[in-house]
């Protein structure tokens, strides 16, 4: 099983889920955050003063799927978020241990 | 042991008050003829207009510019203000303000805890005396309430309300008295409509010094201060707007002619002033800002003030043009100068209220006279009121400011304005 982790661009969020949910995931969880990447910061200005903003807001998916499912929730996040412009984000995989579903105690594929 | 000293203090002069206040026997009088109806009504409902600035109008205004640490702070120093000086207005500032003229400098205290003040005309109008205090009380009240900007997210609490009462008393009954209780400037001739000297020079210049002598916020320059929420800010705004009818339409002191001519030109001032601000924004800095047309929307109406009654509505149009472009300039130079006058009040009512002032001996028309309409005279009484005005806050102020330190201490401690006002002054928060 793999922890997939998506930084996007938080205007992407719904085309992102659409393209997933399409794909056959069956759940995601979303979080706002703030960060930067080699896009930087941005600046702001009220009257008069400019601030420089160094964390740009963005959306954080994470997606826990089948080892099976990997390279398609791959392609579908990349082209769902991509815009082409600096700032689109990035993609984590990484081993996922174990699953247990609260509800039922099941573990492994058969919880996601 | 400083902060309890404060609070018995205060408390002696409420229940001193009060005492007097029972043994009085209050002025009744029967409904006098004089009264005319209609004037009483306006002044009535302007009288609340101008509650309706302070709050919620002002606060939301200034609370939205501040960091989401300190809007219960900021949003208090207003709500505080306006019922504390109401209550010293009440009491002793009317009377001085507009008590009997003594020596052209300060009013007598025939009007003490109001006694005296009743339902019979105030001189020269049709409204009752009564209903004129009152409208009297909320610009009072509004005065003190535009400081709070300047120090925003730094001062002590108890600072703040000894800092108030003092500053009603010793500066703005006095200037009241002098440009509208028949002092000095008002023997001179001096126009000022609604308080473009009395109110805005005042408040905008006392503001300059609290931000001198405070210092910067702990961060200043370093630490992002943004605006934590600018929509409370829009909102403020409005109801600032809103109000600004009572506080200039209401100063013709009746529903006639006069009233009509401020409001209009008060009006055309307040979009004049946004346009302006928002377009030499635009051209600076490349893009045009809510916040750029809330604070020029503001300084179109604060540098209106004084002339509303006198001018015509291009002459408004004219006027409000200029204050957007001349306070926005003035903010620029702010930055550049390095205090941190943190809401801007130095820059929107200082420097607004001073070029109202000048431009009114410029532009009257209406019931007087401006450089324009052959009476270059007006122009030197105007300049020499918003001069006296500004001298007279600038020292004022700054020695009112010294007491207050040395009794009680201005700032909070670096860790109180780390936390933030609204935790560590009065332990709550907005957002939980």
């Amino acid at each position: 099983m793999k922890l997939v982790t998506a930084i996007i661009k938080p205007f992407k969020l719904d085309e992102v889920k659409d393209a997933l949910t399409e794909a056959g995931i069956q759940g995601m969880t979303v979080s706002e955050v703030k960060g930067f990447g080699r896009q930087k910061g941005h600046k702001e200005t009220y009257r008069g003063t400019e601030y420089q903003i160094d964390f740009v807001p963005k959306v954080k998916i994470e997606l826990a799927v089948a080892d099976s499912m990997e390279e398609k929730v791959m392609e579908t996040l990349r082209t769902a978020a991509k815009t082409g412009s600096i700032g689109d984000g990035k993609i984590f995989v990484s081993d996922l241990n174990s699953v247990i579903r609260i509800r039922t105690g099941e573990t492994g594929e058969g919880a996601l | 042991m400083k902060h309890s000293t404060f609070l018995y203090m205060w408390l002696l002069v409420v229940i001193l008050s009060v005492c007097c206040g029972l043994a009085t026997v209050w002025a009744q009088d029967g409904p006098p003829s004089a009264i005319d109806t209609g004037d009483t009504a306006w002044i009535l409902v302007s009288s609340a207009l101008v509650l309706c600035m302070t709050l919620p109008g002002l606060a939301l205004f200034y609370g939205g510019l501040v960091r989401t640490k300190n809007v219960l702070g900021t949003l208090m120093h207003t709500a505080v203000i306006l019922c504390m000086i109401s209550i010293v207005w009440v009491l002793l500032g009317y009377t001085l303000a507009f008590g009997t003229d003594v020596g052209g400098v300060i009013g007598s205290l025939e009007f003490l805890f109001s006694m005296g003040v009743g339902q019979d005309a105030f001189p020269g109008t049709g409204i009752p005396h009564l209903t004129f205090m009152v409208f009297q009380l909320m610009f009072a009240a509004i005065t003190v309430a535009l400081i709070t900007g300047s120090f925003a997210e730094r001062m002590k609490f108890t600072a703040l309300l000894l800092f108030a009462v003092l500053w009603s008393v010793l500066i703005y009954s006095p200037l009241a008295h002098w440009v509208w209780g028949g002092g000095w400037l008002a023997e001179m001739g001096a126009l000022d409509f609604a308080g473009g000297a009395v109110v805005h020079i005042s408040s905008g210049f006392a503001a300059l010094v609290c931000a001198l002598v405070l210092g910067q916020r702990k961060g200043y320059g370093v630490e992002s201060m943004v605006p934590h929420n600018l929509p409370m800010t829009v909102l403020g705004t409005g109801l600032l707007w809103f109000g600004w009818f009572g506080f200039n339409a209401g100063s013709a002191l009746g529903a006639n002619g006069g009233a009509a001519s401020a409001f209009v030109a008060t009006h055309i001032a307040a979009c004049a002033g946004g346009c302006s601000w928002m377009g030499a924004e635009w051209l600076r800095t490349g893009k045009p800002t809510m916040l750029g047309l809330a604070s020029g929307i503001i300084a179109g109406l604060a540098t209106i003030t004084p002339g509303a009654g006198f001018v015509s509505p291009l002459a408004a149009l004219l006027i409000g043009l200029v204050a957007g472009v001349v306070c926005y300039a003035a903010v620029v130079l702010k930055i550049r100068l390095g205090y941190d006058d943190s809401l801007d009040v130095v820059a929107i009512h200082g420097v607004g209220g001073f070029t109202g002032i000048l431009a009114t001996g410029l532009f009257a028309s209406v019931g007087a006279q401006g450089l324009f309409y052959g009476n270059p005279g007006q122009f030197v009484i105007q300049f020499v009121l918003a001069v006296s005005t500004l001298v007279f806050v600038l020292v004022g102020t700054f020695v009112i400011l010294k007491i207050v330190d040395l009794l009680v201490g201005l700032r909070v401690t670096p860790e109180e304005e780390e936390v933030g006002l609204d935790l560590s002054q009065h332990s709550e928060r907005a957002y939980s």
